[in-house]
């Protein structure tokens, strides 16, 4: 049964007018989403525990439920349960906006993912849809920064600061690194582009044109993007205690921690959708129809979720002039030439 | 049903706000966001009549979009200057900037 | 619907655009000046620029205000100096200025007799999806490349304009 008909089940079950059953769908497709982006984040927490424990030779959580898997459902009760504490010098309004400012886009994002073949697996395959994710990324910063300030807390504010000037310049390469697949799938919707990626594992983006180069730069701009571990500085825990969030308990502090999480599932699901084909499956015409490809979709972007933990757990922290200088100077050059190869190899493909 | 007039009444109560600011407001900064208001409000002018009058040609649009790339650039020339200001003389109070003044 | 959509952001973006300008604190402003944009970023997108839209949410949410508040963090506005203004008359001078303007502007626009294409409602969606990237980058690179790599030139010097203004020592 498809959301529209239930919709419209809904609609004349409680005698609305039909034309309502298009925001009956719209408010069902976002109570689906949130339930699955707090169902993805809650078993990423876990997942992120175990593994992190299995790498530094640690059990990781396992008195909660067999094996621990109740730990992230015990501890997101207990962060509601908390106390929400405001500081007395805070600026109110600002601080509560905050938290609202990251999750809020953190949860939009969810909206032109490809989850599978066809319109039942994506909320809406909007025709800018690329455009649209980069646009409501880039809305979390000012989130992050006025949390920094609002907080009236030096480490709080230093991470504002640092969060601001990482943010902005990780958003450059990580657009450039995007249009490679905008060029080669002549699309920006998500659909099209992964159905330009038809022709199994070697039509994927990642192989075509320029190896790998334009998925290393997106996925490390992005790891930037959503302050993943080499890039932490807004947060780091041991030179700033927490950065930004400080301040931050309970509720407003599980916000956070929802957003961060969740962006790091989608940065994971838009690199697949982007340079791994997507649902395809890795070999032409096998398994390439139906739930098949949201199993290949959750297995490409879970592993790229994993690939990410590997390296939560490998490197440390980069100090904040490495940071700029590695973006500036390294990241958006090499963005530009991946962009600039991309371009002739569309250019020389149609020319003959 | 939305004709081009209620885009030209919210556009001109946005400019006539966007004034209003540029005219009273002391802090430099303060005027530099009432200054993209009033640009905001000339991209919606651009894009409402680009949307009603000539509908298959963009020209509205595509100058609403170097509007914008402009309004970029003004806003980070202007926030350089008010960062020398603040050098310069500790506030950005724009009445109390008139050191040029005889 | 079209309508009901339409008033609310409209209200909403002159309303916050109305608090942009009376908040004392620099922060407070920019946190409704981020409302108004979004406001009107709903607006483009009921007249069918997406593309424009996304611009708009991505250059003015994205950069602009993240270097307004950077700057202000910079400044350290929390505690603004409240002395009495040197020019007293300027408020309420603004306030018919800005009033005289507003009622100018919209009486010429209600007295305007204009042709009947601007009275109804939007024209159809015309073929070729007029707002969609491809037909916006199609004239952007046709007709109006000049425009386009003056553009471009002007964000180069202004690059180079803040440079050679913000930094201590070059």
């Amino acid at each position: 049964m498809t959301l529209t008909g239930i919709a419209e089940f809904i609609a004349s079950f409680f005698g609305l007018p039909g034309s309502s059953s298009v925001w009956i769908v719209a408010v069902l497709a976002a109570a689906i989403l949130l339930g699955f982006m707090l169902l993805t984040v809650l078993i990423l927490i876990y997942v992120l525990r175990k593994l992190l424990g299995k790498i530094q030779a640690r059990l990781g959580p396992t008195r909660t439920g067999p094996k621990g898997i109740f730990q992230t459902a015990a501890d997101a009760l207990k962060l509601l349960i908390k106390e929400d504490t405001i500081p007395v010098k805070a600026d109110r309004r600002v601080f509560i906006v905050a938290p609202i400012l990251v999750f809020v886009p953190a949860y939009l994002v969810y909206v032109v993912v490809p989850f599978g073949e066809g319109n039942h697996f994506i909320a809406k395959d909007l025709n800018i849809g690329l455009l649209y994710i980069v646009a409501v990324s880039s809305i979390n910063v000012i989130g992050v920064v006025l949390a920094g300030w609002a907080s009236e807390n030096k480490y709080s504010l230093l991470g504002g600061m640092r969060s601001a000037a990482q943010l902005i310049s990780y958003e450059v390469p990580q657009a450039l690194a995007v249009l490679g697949p905008v060029m080669l799938a002549e699309s920006l919707s998500m659909q099209d582009i992964v159905k330009a990626q038809g022709e199994g594992l070697f039509s994927w983006f990642i192989f075509r044109s320029l190896p790998l180069l334009g998925f290393i730069v997106f996925l490390v701009a992005s790891m930037a993007e959503i302050n993943h571990v080499p890039f932490d500085l807004p947060e780091g825990e041991s030179e700033l205690v927490a950065g930004f969030n400080v301040e931050y308990s309970g509720m407003r502090f599980a916000f956070f921690m929802l957003a961060e999480f969740a962006a790091s599932f989608t940065i994971c699901a838009i690199a697949a959708t982007l340079f791994l084909g997507g649902w395809h499956s890795p070999i032409r015409g096998f398994l390439d129809n139906g739930w098949w490809t949201v199993f290949w979709f959750f297995l490409k972007s879970s592993a790229l979720v994993c690939l990410l933990m590997w390296i939560r757990a490998t490197y440390p922290r980069v100090r904040v002039d490495q940071l700029m200088e590695f973006g500036w100077k390294l990241m958006i050059p090499l963005a530009l030439f991946n962009v600039l190869v991309v371009g002739l190899y569309v250019a020389l493909g149609k020319g003959g | 049903m939305i004709a081009v007039h209620h885009y030209i009444f919210l556009s001109a109560a946005l400019f006539a706000v966007g004034i209003y600011g540029v005219i009273a407001r002391r802090n430099a900064v303060g005027v530099l966001m009432s200054i993209e208001l009033m640009l905001n409000a000339v991209n919606i002018n651009l894009l409402a009549f680009a949307r009603y009058v000539t509908p298959t040609t963009l020209t509205g649009q595509v100058f609403a979009v170097f509007v914008i790339t402009v309004a970029a650039a003004e806003v980070a020339v202007g926030l350089a200057l008010v960062i020398n200001v603040y050098r310069n003389m500790d506030h950005i109070n724009v009445d109390d900037i008139n050191l040029m003044k005889w | 619907m079209d309508y009901f959509l339409f008033s609310v952001a409209a209200i909403i973006a002159v309303v916050s655009a109305v608090l942009v300008i009376v908040q004392r604190n620099p922060m407070h402003s920019a946190l409704y000046l981020i409302i108004t944009l979004l406001c009107i970023a709903v607006l483009y997108l009921q007249l069918s620029a997406q593309f424009v839209a996304a611009v708009q949410v991505i250059v003015y949410a994205g950069a602009i205000m993240v270097l307004f508040l950077f700057v202000l963090m910079l400044l350290d506005q929390e505690n603004p100096i409240d002395t009495p203004s040197t020019l007293r008359y300027q408020n309420p001078v603004a306030a018919v200025m800005g009033l005289l303007l507003l009622v100018e502007l919209l009486f010429l626009s209600a007295r305007a007799q204009p042709p009947a294409v601007l009275t109804s409602g939007a024209p159809g969606s015309s073929p070729g999806f007029p707002g969609s990237v491809e037909s916006v980058a199609e004239s952007m690179f046709t007709r109006y490349l000049f425009p386009f790599e003056l553009t471009s030139v002007l964000l180069l010097i202004g690059m180079v304009g803040v440079i050679v203004l913000a930094k201590r020592k070059l």
